[in-house]
Formats: C-alpha cells, sequence, structure tokens
C-alpha cells in the first residue's frame, strides 16, 4: 500500500534535502571548506529515506562511509551535520568526526563509519538490545554490496537469523566497490539469495522507486517487530559520482552505464507519481520545495561558519568518559 | 649510495611500484593480492598475477599465508593499515606464527604493504601508525621507509625475505622526491642510516618525522645546536648499534614519532639506550620522546595538527636536553 500523499511529499522533501546537501558538501569540499574526503550519495536516496520513511524515532540504524543520507532520512539536524563537515565545535561529534563518522544516538543514527563492514555487528547488538528490552524497537544495517562479502556481515546475519533479532539488513547494491564491479566479487548476482542461507527472507527491490523501498521496509519492520527475525532487502542501485569527491580519484566505470542511470533519478520518479497518482502536486509546489530545502541548506552553512573551531585542548577531551 | 651511479627522481609512491614491479619480474612465484589491483601492475602482469580481491581483509591475508606456504611469494597491499585490523588473527595468530610453530618447515615469505600517518584530514580510523602493536609480535619483520631511496632499496630486500615483512609508508610522503638509481640495488632489514651527521644531540626520527627532524637540524644549527639525524629504517629488526654508537657521541637523545609515546616504537629505543650499560653513562640529558599525544585523531584540521609532533615540537625537544629551555607547558 503505498503512503499518504503528506508522506509521499516528506519523503520527496527527504531525497531532495539529501541531493542538494551533497551536491553542497562537494563544492565546498573542491572549495577548501570541507577537509579530509568525502562520498556522495546522490543517485541512492531513495534507499535511505524509503528505509527510514518506515521506521519510528525510537528504532536504531547504522551506516557506512557514505553516511550523508542516511543521517538526514532519519532526521538528523543539517546544521549540525553542515558544521562537523566544517570542522566546527557544533558540530555533532564536535569537530573530532567529519564526513565519515557523523551519528545522532538521540535520533537512533549510531554513527557512520570508515570500515567497510564495521558497523554491521554493532547494529546487530542493538537489534539485540531492542530484543532484550522487548518494547517492540527495530535495528537496521545500512552497508554496500562490497561489505557484504566482508566476514562481519556474515557473521552478524546469522546470528541475528539464528536469534531472530529484530533487524533490517539493507544492500545498497550500486554495483562498485570503489572501482572493483560487484560482478567480480559476487560468484551470484544477487546479495538477497544469501538470505536462504542463514534461513531468513531475502528481497530484493527497485533501490530507486523509493515507494518500492518503502514498502518492502514496512513489511520486514513488522516481521521484526513481531518477533519473527531479521529480513535481508537488497537495493539495487547506483552512485552517480566517483566513489570519493577527491578531484584525482579516477572512475573507470562505462560512461554510458553512468548515463542510463541517471535516467532512473529517483526523485523525478516521485515527482512524476505525485502528479499523476495523486494529481495534486503542482511544478510551482515542486519549486516552492526546492527552495525550502535550498534555503534550509544556507542557513546550515550560515551556522557551520558562525561556529567556532574547537579550542585545541578539546583534543584531550572524551577519550574515555570521565 | 654508491659514486658513479645512474641516478633520477621518482617519488616515493613511485619507488614502491618500482619495487613491486621488478620485483615481480625476477620472481615468477610472487603474485599481488588487495581489494584495489594497481592500473601498471594489472597491465604488465595480467589478472592471474594481479587480483583485485573483495572487501575480506582477513581471507586475503589468510590466502597469502597459505599460498607463501605453498611455495609462492605473495605481495598483499592492505591500502591504509586501518584496513589490516580486520585481519588480526591471519597476522598475529597466523602469519607470524605458522613458522615457529610448525618447527621451521616451511618458510612463508609474504610482502604487507600498508601507508600509515596522518596529516589527511580523515579521522581517528584512517590515521593510525601502529607499528609498535605488531613490533609486539615476533615473527613479523617491519620496516619503514621514508624516502623514495629507502623505500625501493629495503621492498627490494623485504620481497627476497623468506618470512613475513610488513613495509608502514607515510601517506604524507607519497609525492615526495627523491634520487634513485637506474639498477638494482637493495638495503638490507636491520641498518639504520644517519640522514645527517651532528654532535650535540641525537635525533631519532621515524618515517615523515625524518624530513621534520632534517628541518629541525637546519634550524637548530642556526641556534648553535649540532644535530645528528638517524633513521631506522627497519623496526624489526632494529639497529640498535648505531644509534647506541651516536648516543655515546652526543650524550642526548630525541626520539620523534608519529604515533603516540605508549609502548611505542620511542619507548624501545630509548630502552634499548638507557639498557646499555656503557652508552647509558655517556647521557648528558634524560631521554626525551616527541610523539602524537595519545588520542585518537580528531578531524578538525586545529585539532590534528595539534595532535602531532612537527619540527617546532623536534627543536624544542632538543632544545631542552641541550640547554634545558622547557618545552611548552611541560608539555610536547
Ligand atoms: C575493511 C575495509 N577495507 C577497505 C576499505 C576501503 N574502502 C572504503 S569504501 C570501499 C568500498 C565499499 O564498497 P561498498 O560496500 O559497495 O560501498 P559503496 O562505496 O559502494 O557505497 C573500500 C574498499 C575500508 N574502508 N574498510
Ligand atoms: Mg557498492
Amino acid at each position: 500500500m503505498h503512503p499518504s500523499p503528506e508522506k509521499q511529499r516528506d519523503m520527496l522533501r527527504q531525497m531532495q534535502t539529501i541531493r542538494r546537501f551533497e551536491e553542497r558538501a562537494s563544492a565546498d569540499f573542491r572549495s577548501g571548506a570541507i577537509y579530509g574526503v568525502v562520498h556522495s550519495y546522490i543517485g541512492e536516496e531513495a534507499v535511505a529515506v524509503g528505509v527510514c520513511a518506515a521506521l519510528n524515532r525510537e528504532d536504531q540504524i547504522i551506516s557506512t562511509h557514505r553516511g550523508h543520507g542516511h543521517c538526514i532520512a532519519k532526521g538528523a539536524d543539517l546544521n549540525r551535520m553542515m558544521a562537523e563537515l566544517y570542522g566546527r565545535e557544533a558540530g555533532y561529534c564536535k569537530g573530532k568526526g567529519g564526513s565519515m563518522h557523523i551519528a545522532d544516538f538521540g535520533i537512533g543514527m549510531l554513527g557512520a563509519n570508515g570500515i567497510v563492514a564495521g558497523g554491521i555487528p554493532i547494529v546487530t547488538g542493538a537489534g539485540l538490545a531492542a530484543q532484550l528490552e522487548g518494547k517492540g524497537r527495530v535495528a537496521v544495517s545500512f552497508f554496500g554490496d562490497g561489505a557484504s562479502n566482508a566476514g562481519p556481515f556474515h557473521e552478524s546475519i546469522n546470528i541475528a537469523g539464528a536469534w531472530k533479532l529484530p533487524m533490517l539488513y539493507v544492500c545498497e547494491n550500486n554495483m562498485y566497490a570503489v572501482q572493483t564491479p560487484a560482478a567480480k566479487s559476487l560468484a551470484f548476482k544477487d546479495v538477497a539469495a544469501r538470505a536462504a542461507g542463514y534461513g531468513i527472507p531475502g528481497v530484493i527491490v527497485d533501490g530507486n522507486d523509493v515507494l518500492a523501498v518503502y514498502e518492502a521496509a514496512v513489511e520486514a519492520v513488522a516481521r521484526a517487530r513481531a518477533g519473527d527475525g531479521p529480513t535481508l532487502i537488497e537495493c539495487k542501485t547506483y552512485r552517480w559520482r566517483a566513489h570519493t569527491e577527491r578531484p584525482a580519484q579516477p572512475d573507470y566505470r562505462p560512461p554510458e552505464e553512468i548515463e542510463a542511470w541517471k535516467k532512473k533519478d529517483p526523485i523525478p520518479r516521485l515527482v512524476r507519481h505525485l502528479k499523476q497518482q495523486q494529481g495534486q502536486f503542482s511544478d510551482e509546489e515542486w519549486q516552492e520545495l526546492d527552495k525550502q530545502v535550498l534555503k534550509a541548506l544556507e542557513d546550515s552553512v550560515t551556522f557551520a561558519k558562525a561556529s567556532p573551531f574547537p579550542a585545541t585542548d578539546a583534543a584531550l577531551e572524551d577519550v574515555y568518559a570521565d | 649510495m654508491g659514486s658513479g651511479q645512474a641516478m633520477r627522481r621518482i617519488t616515493y609512491d613511485q619507488a614502491g611500484m618500482e619495487a613491486v614491479a621488478e620485483e615481480m619480474r625476477r620472481e615468477p612465484k610472487s603474485f599481488h593480492l588487495g581489494t584495489d589491483a594497481p592500473p601498471a601492475l594489472l597491465k604488465e602482469f595480467g589478472a592471474q598475477r594481479v587480483r583485485a580481491t573483495p572487501i575480506a581483509e582477513s581471507a586475503l591475508t589468510g590466502i597469502a599465508v597459505g599460498a607463501a606456504g605453498s611455495g609462492f611469494r605473495p605481495i598483499v597491499n592492505w591500502s591504509q593499515v586501518t584496513f589490516c585490523f580486520v585481519a588480526m588473527d591471519q597476522i598475529v595468530n597466523q602469519a607470524a606464527k605458522i613458522h615457529y610453530m610448525f618447527g621451521g618447515q616451511v618458510t612463508f615469505p609474504i610482502l604487507f604493504r600498508a601507508s600509515v600517518g596522518g596529516g589527511t584530514r580523515r579521522a581517528a580510523q584512517h590515521s593510525q601508525s601502529p607499528y609498535s602493536m605488531f613490533m609486539n609480535v615476533a615473527g613479523l619483520k617491519i620496516i619503514l621507509p621514508s624516502t623514495p631511496y629507502d623505500m625501493k632499496g629495503l621492498l627490494k630486500s623485504a620481497m627476497r625475505d623468506d618470512n613475513p615483512v610488513i613495509s608502514f609508508e607515510s601517506g604524507r610522503l607519497g609525492a615526495l622526491e627523491g634520487e634513485v638509481p637506474e639498477d638494482d640495488y637493495t638495503i638490507p632489514l636491520g641498518k639504520a642510516d644517519i640522514k645527517r651527521a651532528g654532535s650535540d644531540v641525537t635525533i631519532v626520527a621515524l618515517a615523515w618525522l625524518v624530513h621534520e627532524a632534517l628541518a629541525a637540524a637546519d634550524s637548530l644549527a642556526k641556534e648553535g645546536i649540532s644535530a645528528e639525524v638517524i633513521d631506522p629504517r627497519s623496526l624489526v629488526p632494529l639497529d640498535a648499534d648505531t644509534i647506541r654508537a651516536s648516543v655515546r657521541k652526543t650524550g642526548r637523545l630525541v626520539i620523534a614519532d608519529e604515533a603516540g609515546p605508549t609502548a611505542g616504537a620511542s619507548a624501545e629505543i630509548a630502552a634499548l639506550v638507557a639498557e646499555d650499560p656503557e652508552t647509558f653513562s655517556c647521557l648528558k640529558a634524560p631521554v626525551k620522546r616527541v610523539c602524537a599525544l595519545q588520542v585518537p585523531i580528531p578531524y578538525s584540521p586545529g585539532l590534528e595538527d595539534h595532535v602531532f609532533p612537527d619540527r617546532k615540537k623536534i627543536s624544542a625537544g632538543a632544545r631542552f636536553v641541550v640547554r634545558r629551555v622547557p618545552v611548552d607547558g611541560g608539555r610536547t
């Protein structure tokens, strides 16, 4: 069942916020205001938004190195996100984490992670905590096709299956791990097929169709809350940009392939759907929505720039809890 | 460096690539594993010998151990050192111990390469210099090149060695250019290099900090302090003789390391000097370590720069041991 038109509009706003956030992050990375490394989520917005739209605030997620989209979809504050990218005191991690390490435990966002598959066991622990508490909370692991070949994925999903943990394992299959095509790393094309070996359902969805992702997530969340255990959801999608935003980053993917996927842009797809199916979303409303999104982003940059850099002594704080 | 040899300037990264390519040409039993296949190697040696693996460092490390024990000479690139932590069992329990534990029946010649260090604004997980963790594991040899010349010569020795050797390579030095001979040469593991001679203080510096120490030595010279800069180049085996001889001459020791001080390579070097009676009796000042603060590396540039040692902190350390000028707030 499709979500209400209001909910669809929220989902559209979130996808567009991610898109605009990523555009800004890339630009400000190139200009030198953001440091280190930035991994862009452009093209994959429907996965984070479709899944998080099926969750409550108390539910928990964990992210990857490509984490901005998951933060935004779970409801993170753009100001504190941008301030973190700018390395400022008001950032989510007081300027200690940067792009690869944004977390907001208050909204159940357990962090982006620089280690491929590093987050999967941790969020499985959140799933165990949810099961022990028995309040119906679920936990969601986002990870890439590359991560699905790493030991921690297999160890975690096996345990979650055996213990019937209230989990969603959401594979963002964008067909590449840096330069390596998934086809060279997996002997069988579908990550979801692995679920059978762990005795849990495995579902394949079009990761560029936010409503399809949402529906798969709703079903998996219901299963998890009912105590029936985890589901593996594989979202077939694509990243538009190179692996990172580094200027010298090579990208050996065929240009035709990139162009073909750009035609499957999840955002206009939902706009079309809203217009056609609901007949109640006009071009003016769409333009207005985008304007608001851009304004919110501009505000976040203003906020970030107004925040001071951390004092050097802060380097010694938070190594241990007091 | 032998005189009369034809030299040219190449970068630290190029020197590493050349060393691997030349040894792969010499040794048909060698092959290359990593989550990325370096394009130049792939082009020359093909996909059979230059393999892009799935992101599965534990498996690929263990695969190297198994292939080595079966007569091959694998070269493993973990990329950044942080990614090898998921392979710790294969490194610590398997690669390091297998030759000893099985009574030396067969050898396990493997080169592991990993970049280390910070300065890239990539925060805690991607800014680490954990070589002392591996120094603590008997059975592994460890090299730490600081120049293109050392990179190539040490890597070649490492690939001809019959043991697992880990090469920790400073990410900060990738683009550094230096003179490298056209012809084949090697640098023995366990031989330190005196990068600059001096008489008032010995500065033992590691990796990137060799260059910071040389810069510090330049400015110290203007203040009338003559610093000798020693680059150990390999941490296991560690050339205690060269370091001790220098300290016996200068009577003072500063150790500069991009890692934190706790149980670090700097601690080992200090102990090797202090426990040698003859060297100990020559010390005119306490040993001074100039290391990173003992914290995970933060992202924000001002914080990151504050955490790491640099030429100024090395100079301050040298002034302290030579003239007892107190170091900033008592903390380095
Ligand atoms: C354990 C580990 N090995 C290697 C890396 C380097 N690395 C960073 S991202 C990445 C590719 C990840 O691919 P995938 O899981 O498909 O995610 P995507 O980047 O496609 O979103 C690699 C190899 C890492 N961060 N961690
Ligand atoms: Mg991928």
